[in-house]
């Protein structure tokens, strides 16, 4: 284990002091604030939330995140091993030391919830670059955004979790995640369930690094304080210029991840997306979900302000009709 | 069942006749039982008989196996033609019925009287089939009411939708119960439905209004996966606003399939006032493509993409705008001007088609365009195609149950002028 793993370690110990996410504070986050309207709304007092200025998300302190560096992986796919035991997931096809697997671009799905994929080295042909894919455990999640019933968790340690009790299939998680990341367990007829990364929520509880951390024998996951990770990120970049390009994917990328990104080569070369935007995607449905209180309070009046004019009209063409 | 209490507690006439009696007379439409079942026997209901046997097994399997063994579903495409065609390609059609009550109940259009209850009707069997075909899409159906009750997630606009769709069923349903009261006889249930009316609809205009507009929002969240001269900001806009003109050549439609199928079961001033109607329906609809016309090009200008029109995405973006819009656009203008009926239900369908195109645009075709092998993808399998031409059928054969027996079309003697 590295020098920075066993720091975190006992960073980790320090701030464990509460792992119920629904006891920490943490201030108004911006989809307690969209609850906090919605119910105003419903009480027939949808000013009174105007008047407090809403607080700036600034991320989620103190919350943990991995740093993947592809210039030091090898493509052993341990990492992937360790994932299938820790989840229980079915065995692969192909054992995990088979490198046929490279051949095609492999998603994470219900079957495994991490990938290595291998990729061109447009900057060394000699020595392909990996990436690891699985969900990124976004600051603020467009999965837990999308969901109706609220069956995403994004807790302060970071890890965004799902709750199958409350799922009801619609996936429209699937549809809002940026990067293609929930698999639906299709298979199952009536009792399918999303699956995906959990960053290893349990074990983080219980102090332990999660299971592809623990595994990766190349120090290519470096687990810690999200905060402290974008600075050693920096570090890394600054001490290898030529080595890295200068982009952490991951900071930004939809209002930041708890994943985080350094490689040699330009991320889009690796399928990552390059498109999205630096903030986050709830911040592009709220301003359309803050208008519906005002369609409910304004188009009562509105409307019965035009019935009442035409039956006004009717009633006085007919009076006028008897003179 | 006692006819002598009957009698001593009813006094109106008619019901010496047993209850039982005059329920299956009006489902049998007067005929006895074997009347009944050799009139059924005709070429459509053969048809529909096949089409809904074969769909049987379908469904079957999807409740064995999984929607994946019948439906196209992915992690990449997880909503399918299935919810395409369903729900975002239905849902604007069925806002004939807000439209039309808007016309007659609360702007005092009085000639929409004739056609208010089929644009209800044809909104209110919409929204249930809609909701069908969610039913069949989800993964655990029998949760459908936990956005409502166990777990709210207000910041989801699929929660927005999913409240819409389950008050707005409600509501219309309301606003047909009168046309299943008269049916039923229930004159004192039907002076307090009727009361409720206006309310109703002012309810109806706003549920509608958020519900069509949510429908686009949904795709608000996808700004990297929707391909960009389909993204928008202007998505709700752009949702509600088309859904006006679909909801209006919707209320042609059945208009024109009304007179033509069920004339027998349309009174006088249904068909006198059809020609009128239509007409004004066309106009309506014609001027409210005008707006959307003018919205989409305003949403092209704004997002200056157009580099992108110079793409193959781009060229199906401009079949979409000009062969699907601006087509039935200009042909609802020169029906209109000609006054051509003939030619404004032909457009009323054309710009019908070019609905569902832009639906399943979003939805299907520019939704994930950039993934490797999209066009494989969105293709849905043979089994999928069944299953929803069994839908169709069973919504025509709804529909036709309907309007054979509820006064819809027509108005019932001790009833008019009532509504």
């Amino acid at each position: 284990m590295s020098e920075e793993m066993k720091d975190n370690k006992v960073e980790q110990t320090e701030t464990h002091k509460s792992d119920n996410p629904s006891s920490t504070s943490r201030g108004v986050t911006r989809r307690g604030f969209l609850t906090l309207s919605a119910v105003t709304a419903c009480a027939g007092l949808g000013i009174s939330s105007k008047a407090h200025a809403r607080p700036e998300f600034s991320g989620w302190p103190g919350s943990y995140g991995m740093l993947v560096d592809f210039t030091l992986c090898v493509g052993c796919r341990s990492c992937e091993k360790a994932c299938n035991e820790e989840n229980k997931l079915p065995a692969p096809d192909k054992p995990f030391e088979d490198d046929s697997v490279f051949k095609e671009r492999r998603q994470p799905s219900e079957q495994a919830y991490t990938v290595v994929n291998r990729y061109e080295n447009t900057k060394n042909p000699e020595v392909p670059v990996f990436r690891k894919i699985q969900c990124n455990h976004c600051l603020e999640p467009a999965c837990a955004t999308a969901c109706p019933i609220k069956a995403y968790t994004k807790t302060p340690q970071g890890a965004v979790i799902y709750n199958e009790d409350l799922c009801f299939g619609c996936r429209y998680c699937v549809i809002a995640c940026p990067f293609n990341i929930p698999g639906y367990d299709y298979k199952s007829a009536l009792e399918p369930k999303v699956m995906k990364c959990t960053f290893c929520y349990p074990r983080i509880k219980n102090k332990q690094l999660p299971a592809c951390a623990e595994a990766c024998p190349r120090g290519s996951l470096t687990f810690g304080k999200r905060d402290e990770l974008i600075k050693i990120a920096r570090k890394r970049i600054m001490d290898n210029p030529n080595k890295y390009i200068d982009h952490i994917y991951g900071e930004h990328e939809v209002g930041g991840t708890s994943w985080l990104y350094l490689s040699s080569v330009p991320f889009e070369q690796l399928g990552f997306p390059s498109n999205l935007p630096k903030k986050p995607l709830i911040e592009l449905t709220e301003g359309y979900l803050s208008m519906v209180p005002v369609i409910f309070t304004t188009f009562p009046a509105i409307f019965a302000a035009i019935y009442a004019a035409t039956r006004y009209r009717d009633k006085h063409s007919k009076e006028d009709s008897h003179e | 069942m006692n006819k002598d209490i009957n009698y001593t507690t009813h006094q109106a006439e008619g019901t010496h006749i047993s209850f039982r009696a005059r329920l299956l007379d009006k489902l049998f439409l007067g005929m006895n039982v074997a009347d009944y079942a050799k009139s059924l026997v005709t070429p459509f209901n053969l048809f529909a008989a096949v089409i809904i046997a074969a769909s049987a097994p379908i469904f079957y399997m999807r409740y064995t196996q999984g929607l994946a063994s019948v439906v196209h579903g992915t992690n990449e495409y997880p909503w399918s033609l299935l919810l395409s065609w369903g729900i975002f390609a239905g849902e604007p059609l069925f806002a004939a019925g807000f439209v039309v009550a808007t016309a007659y109940y609360l702007l005092g259009m009085k000639r929409y009287r004739s056609l208010v209850r089929l644009a209800v009707l044809g909104g209110m069997l919409g929204y249930a089939f809609a909701a069908s075909y969610l039913i069949i899409d989800l993964g655990r159906p029998w949760r459908i009411y936990c956005p409502m009750v166990i777990n709210f997630g207000p910041s989801s606009v699929l929660f927005v939708v999913a409240w819409h769709v389950a008050l707005y069923c409600t509501v219309q349903l309301l606003e047909f119960s009168p046309s299943i009261l008269e049916w039923l006889g229930s004159k004192r249930l039907h002076r307090w439905a009727t009361s409720i009316t206006v309310a109703l609809i002012i309810g109806g205009v706003i549920l509608s209004t958020v519900h069509q507009s949510a429908l686009g929002s949904m795709y608000l969240i996808t700004p990297a996966k929707l391909h960009p001269l389909w993204y928008s900001s202007y998505l709700p806009l752009l949702f509600f606003s088309s859904a006006i003109y679909a909801a209006m050549s919707f209320a042609i439609v059945l208009g024109f399939v009304a007179r033509r199928y069920f004339r027998d079961r349309c009174d006088e001033e249904f068909l006198t006032n059809l020609p009128i109607l239509t007409l004004a329906l066309g106009k309506g609809a014609a001027l409210s493509m005008y707006v959307y016309f003018a919205l989409k090009l305003l949403v092209l200008g704004q997002s200056n993409q157009w580099v992108l029109l110079a793409t193959p995405f781009g060229y199906w973006y401009l079949v979409e705008l000009l062969g699907f819009v601006a087509i039935p656009m200009f042909l609802f203008t020169v029906g209109v001007k000609k006054e051509n009926l003939n030619l404004i239900n032909f457009s009323a369908v054309f710009a019908i088609v070019g609905i569902v195109l832009n639906r399943v645009n979003v939805n299907l075709i520019a939704y994930n365009w950039n993934l490797p092998d999209h066009f494989k993808h969105i293709i849905p399998p043979w089994t999928e195609i069944i299953m929803i031409m069994a839908m169709i059928t069973l919504h025509i054969l709804v529909f036709r149950w309907i309007l054979n027996r509820f006064p819809v079309t027509r108005e019932l003697p001790e009833y008019k002028g009532m509504h």
